[in-house]
């Protein structure tokens, strides 16, 4: 049974990543799971410069997910080269480290520094809905997605996956803008702006007013807009939004997905990721599917 | 010991006051608890999916009971509180760094909390080598806790209604009472921690203070329990820490509450 997949050139021992921010570096949750069993850990996104983030609350539940509005808090390019890069190099996995930034600048800056290291890939974000600068700004239409992607893509040493925001209207011209722009591949999706409001005390539930929601309820829009963008494009697509089992991953890579990522569920089952890969195995025995290549893109009309 | 989520059985359940349940696990997380530490129970309705902290309030390593107290504030709270003898629940432990005990050795010591604060400083008081008092704020007559509670040092009560004790709250019963301690221990709502952090600076004592906050992860990985620091923190250098990992206990000259 051949579970590898690759995706620009980096191949990966199975398609079961894990999503941004929901996975720090890998440290926390390596207390639960083998990272070694994993195919990649794309890491929590890291700035140029350390950012505090927002005020607290800064997380909230709804029904079945939660919205955060982090805002990114991160300790900036250089403790994490320092730090969170050697913790990873010591596991048998791919390390995908995602990149925010203010300005075009900014994530330049980040692209360079990691271009002199072995990760393996750089996944940017231009779709985090929780910071009032910068990543969404990037996101949500297709001439600043095309123009970053292609400044990206210039000082890029790695390939670089462009993760889109659902926050659009056409997810496919979003797509096909970052592929044009010369992105290697796009991951989604980001969460969906959100907002909960606490009726006993009248405020709102968040410090951020509106947060990215995330968990199982939004799976079936994730579902449609990777089907959509990976329809709509060549390079690869990463699916990710609400899965929690073997049976959700397995439904993004027949969407069209290359490879998935696993968020909020780490928080709900902190072996999630461990689980899934080898969910994705019995499937695949269970169907005598030889080649998890088979199932990428292979849903069809009934 | 590593963090772990296993199955808990319930051993015991029952309201002890209006909203406040007493739950008893069987678990191997009783074994290696402090006081001051919590675990996260997990609902099982999955509409409700993030864990729920949950401070621990007494720990047995030889029984392997692990006690929890808490209030019903909503729908994970109020399924958990249908829990009964014999059933499962999923429990995450055991997370956060607990109370520095070895700070009270041989002084004399609040051991202050207020409402559902209290359970916490059960396993404290237990443990603690020190000249305890212990005062304890309460709403109204229902003093949970109160008589284990005085097995373990000279508890002071206060209630907002002045039903029991002092009328008022922890710090108008130590006002009340000319109580004076070496250092603080405590556990409540953010205005009674304020107060303390502030009677601790005019006092020039250190005060120990285990902070909440709406967290999804309960393990460091989200980021969405922090408060500010006054030192840089041990994970992003941003002077926010981790209250699930880096506390929840704090000096409460460290934090800007």
């Amino acid at each position: 049974m051949n579970t590898k997949v690759t995706i620009a050139g980096v191949t990966l021992q199975n398609p079961v990543m894990t999503a941004s921010g929901t996975f720090g570096s890998g440290m926390e949750y390596g207390e639960f799971v083998d990272l070694n069993k994993l195919g990649a850990v794309v890491t929590k996104g890291v700035a140029s410069v350390p950012w505090a983030g927002n005020p607290t609350p800064r997380v909230a539940e709804v029904y079945g997910g939660m919205l955060n509005a982090i805002g990114l808090q991160n300790p900036g390019i250089d403790v994490f080269m320092e730090r969170d890069i050697p913790f990873l190099k010591q596991y048998d996995t791919k390390i995908i480290v995602n990149v925010c930034g203010k300005t075009v600048e900014d994530y330049i800056a980040v692209v360079e520094k990691l271009g002199d290291t072995s990760v393996d890939m750089l996944e940017i974000n231009v779709s985090c809905p929780n910071v009032k600068e910068g990543a969404i700004a990037f996101g949500q239409k297709t001439d600043a997605l095309f123009d970053i992607t292609s400044q990206i893509k210039k000082h890029a040493v790695q390939p670089v996956i462009m993760k889109l925001s659902p926050n659009v209207t056409d997810i496919g011209e979003m797509a096909r803008a970052a592929e044009a722009a010369g992105a290697d591949a796009i991951s989604l999706i980001n969460t969906l702006t959100g907002m909960k409001i606490d009726i006993h005390r009248r405020t709102f539930a968040l410090a951020n007013k509106t947060g990215g929601m995330s968990g199982p309820a939004i799976k079936p829009v994730a579902v449609r807009m990777v089907y959509q963008a990976a329809s709509a494009v060549k390079i690869p697509v990463i699916g990710m939004g609400g899965i929690c089992n073997a049976e959700d991953a397995v439904e993004f890579l027949l969407a069209g997905a290359s490879a998935v990522s696993v968020g909020a569920a780490n928080f709900f089952n902190p072996y999630v990721t461990e689980e899934i890969v080898r969910g994705i195995e019995a499937y695949m025995e269970q169907y005598h599917i030889e080649d998890i290549k088979e199932l990428i893109g292979a849903v069809r009309e009934s | 010991m590593h963090k772990k989520k296993l199955t808990a059985t319930i051993k015991s359940q029952r309201e002890i006051a209006k909203g406040i349940y007493d739950l008893r696990l069987s678990t191997e997380l009783a074994a290696e608890a402090k006081a001051g530490q919590f675990v996260c129970l997990y609902p099982k309705d999955k509409s409700t999916l993030l864990p729920r902290p949950i401070s621990i309030c007494e720990a047995d390593g030889e029984s392997g009971v692990l006690r929890l107290v808490y209030r019903v504030v909503g729908k994970g709270t109020a399924e958990f509180s249908c829990l009964t003898a014999g059933e499962t629940v999923e429990v995450m432990g055991n997370l956060g760094n607990g109370f520095p005990l070895e700070e009270a050795v041989g002084k004399c010591v609040f051991i202050m909390g207020g409402g559902i604060g209290i359970p916490p400083l059960l396993e404290l008081a237990k443990r603690m080598q020190a000249k305890k008092q212990i005062i304890a704020g309460y709403r109204d007559k229902d003093t949970f806790l109160k008589e284990e509670l005085e097995q373990y040092g000279s508890v002071y009560v206060a209630t907002e209604d002045g039903s029991v004790g002092s009328r008022g709250n922890v710090m108008d019963a130590i006002r009340e009472n000319g109580l004076c301690a070496d250092v603080i221990y405590a556990c409540g709502p953010m205005p009674m921690l304020r107060a303390i952090k502030k009677y601790a600076e005019e006092q020039g004592i250190p005060a120990y203070i285990s902070l909440e906050e709406h967290m999804a992860c309960g393990v460091g990985a989200c980021l969405g329990c922090v408060v500010k620091t006054k030192k840089v923190d041990s994970h992003s250098h941003v002077n926010n820490a981790r209250i699930c990992t880096d506390g929840p206990v704090f000096e409460a000259g460290e934090v800007d509450i």
